[in-house]
């Protein structure tokens, strides 16, 4: 390398767009960060103090306590999708994303920084929706290294899909058709408020291709010590999707899709 | 060494449209360079190849001998670039754009701070760093965007039309700018409209059009081509009709305003014998048009409706 592209200027580089992604995530936080916080307590309020006491106990636990590690997911995966869409189509739609473009940053820290900026913001929501979980369901660890790993994993995941997203969207309407018809059905159908043990036998096989199910039984064993899905086939399953995805959106970004002409 | 290379520069947009024929194009480390072309010649094209916003169909670019397409990062590390169009995030404020442009170059925070503060100073924008950018006029956030690809010091600035749309005065102090930076040993590539802005800045220059270099010489060398010169005469009191002068073309625009195209093998005294001998008294006389704009108009086949266009500064559409 060069002296002017080396490591440490590719360090730099990643710990710019950090930070500039960081300071969106906190300037805009009314949009950012308290919506979700708004949204969980709602759902805690009705699905878990006022119909929960009514469905009793599931997966062998209240429903208040089984719904938190779920409607935690829910939020960490809204999030990171969901930042990284907005950011990066944003700067497309902007064209500052040619700042990036036009600078010797090679793709993986490009997509590096993007990634670490979406677990940020989805680590930071996860965290205010645990604290008001804890309101209502006290607070639970049971596995503290499964817990953390499964949510930073997951955010990672999903903010790579959200990379995907963005790189193919051509105008707003495409980042918001995928989170709507594709992420929402995936999360409310991957066991955040039932078991997938519930499911008749065919139904149940077709919910084990959804991999959200797959992290919310691992985070739901992280926090509760309870899972429908042996772990080590979930952390599988979460590497399996992280791998493809940061393949695709590496091969996408070197070759310029939708960015380069 | 040059700081630009291009050989053989081929690219082909997907919908079909040909933008660059094959060029090779050659820009001395130090120069102060132009490039010129009307609307769609495919200047921008260029450009965005060489700063690898546009991928090449074929060919090679190297900058410092780096080659863009084998060795991006390094090639990149070299260039600076002012687009024709803002594009920075005009919800961020000034000083933010460029500190973090030369964290994107491994410039360390603190001392893409301390540049930004200089660069930010030296173009009249320190007052407005901490304003979001949209609240900016059209030439501070040109302005912006030269602090912008100045904060990593590249060895080659590329300006793709920098001063569209800017007032004199500001297109003024914007030419000392560069002109220094150029002194201070920055290779300069300039694309712009103006043409006198060319003439004034630039050594060397290149002429674009239909994707083909039809032009590439010294701004003197080029000047020196032009054999016939236009001035434009105010007359004191109006006449009726233009004196025939032998070996020159004089037509009377109006009343009181002779135009005379005039070989530079031949004198302006024998205009002015001819003149006198008709009785017709000049009260001022001026050049038509800028020098180099004839021979732009000449090199590029533009008709006399379109030459005062491009002198205008209409912004090309990027192909």
């Amino acid at each position: 390398m060069s002296e002017k592209v080396s490591a440490r200027s590719y360090w730099i580089g990643y710990q710019t767009i950090l930070i500039k992604e960081v300071t969106r995530i906190l300037r805009i936080w009314a949009q950012t960060l308290l919506p979700p916080v708004i949204t969980m307590s709602l759902y805690f309020v009705i699905f878990g103090a006022i119909i929960g006491r009514r469905v009793g106990e599931m997966g062998g636990l209240p429903y208040m306590d089984f719904i938190v590690p779920g409607l935690i997911m829910l939020t960490v995966i809204t999030n990171s999708y969901g930042n990284v869409t907005s950011s990066f189509f944003g700067a497309k739609f902007g064209r500052h994303v040619e700042e990036l473009l036009v600078s010797p940053l090679p793709p993986w820290i490009i997509l590096a920084g993007y990634i670490s900026g979406a677990v940020f913001r989805a680590v930071a929501v996860g965290l205010l929706v645990w604290l008001v979980a804890g309101f209502f369901s006290g607070f639970h660890m049971h596995n503290f290294l499964v817990t953390v790993s499964v949510l930073l994993l997951t955010a990672v995941v999903f903010a790579l899909a959200g990379f995907i997203n963005a790189i193919y969207a051509q105008k707003f309407d495409d980042i918001s058709i995928i989170p709507t018809f594709v992420l929402q059905p995936m999360t409310y159908l991957g066991g955040v408020f039932f078991s997938v043990s519930l499911l008749p036998g065919i139904a149940q096989q077709i919910a084990l291709i959804n991999p959200i199910v797959y992290m919310v039984n691992a985070f739901r064993y992280g926090l509760l010590g309870v899972t429908d899905v042996p772990l080590w086939i979930a952390y599988a399953m979460i590497f399996i999707f992280g791998a493809v995805l940061f393949g695709v959106c590496l091969r996408l970004l070197s070759r310029g899709v939708g960015l380069r002409s | 060494m040059k700081a630009l290379e291009v050989r053989q520069l081929r690219k082909t947009y997907k919908n079909g449209v040909v933008a660059l024929k094959g060029i090779d194009l050659d820009v001395a480390e130090g120069d102060f360079f132009a490039l010129l072309g009307p609307n769609g010649a495919g200047k921008s094209t260029l450009i965005g190849i060489v700063s690898s916003l546009v991928n090449a169909s074929s060919g090679e670019t190297r900058v410092f001998g780096i080659s863009v397409q084998n060795d991006r990062s390094r090639a990149m590390a070299e260039i600076g670039l002012v687009p024709q169009e803002v594009n920075f995030n005009q919800f961020e404020k000034p000083f933010d754009i460029v500190v973090n442009q030369g964290g994107y170059y491994g410039v360390p925070r603190a001392v893409a701070k301390q540049r930004a503060e200089r660069y930010l100073t030296q173009l009249g924008l320190w007052d407005k760093a901490f304003r979001m950018s949209r609240t900016l006029s059209g030439g501070m956030k040109r302005r912006l965007l030269i602090a912008r690809a100045m904060v990593h010091e590249p060895r080659l600035l590329i300006l793709d039309e920098p001063t569209a749309g800017v007032d004199i005065e500001i297109r003024r102090s914007m030419w000392r700018f560069i002109r220094e930076i150029n002194e201070a040993g920055t290779t300069v590539i300039l694309t712009t409209h103006y043409l006198e802005e060319a003439e004034n800045l630039c050594r060397n220059i290149a002429i674009i059009d239909h994707g083909q270099i039809v032009e590439n010489t010294s701004v003197k060398t080029l000047l020196g081509k032009l054999d016939i010169e236009t001035f434009v005469l105010d007359l004191r009191s109006p006449i009726e009709h233009a004196p025939v002068v032998d070996g020159m073309e004089i037509v009377l625009r109006d009343p009181t305003t002779l135009e005379a195209s005039i070989p530079k093998s031949r004198s302006l005294n024998g205009l002015f014998q001819v003149l006198e001998r008709h009785g017709i008294q000049v009260k001022s006389m001026r050049n038509k048009a800028n020098r180099l704009e004839e021979l732009f108009v000449r090199l590029v086949h533009l008709d006399d409706g379109a030459a005062p266009a491009a002198a205008a500064g209409e912004q090309e559409t990027p192909a």
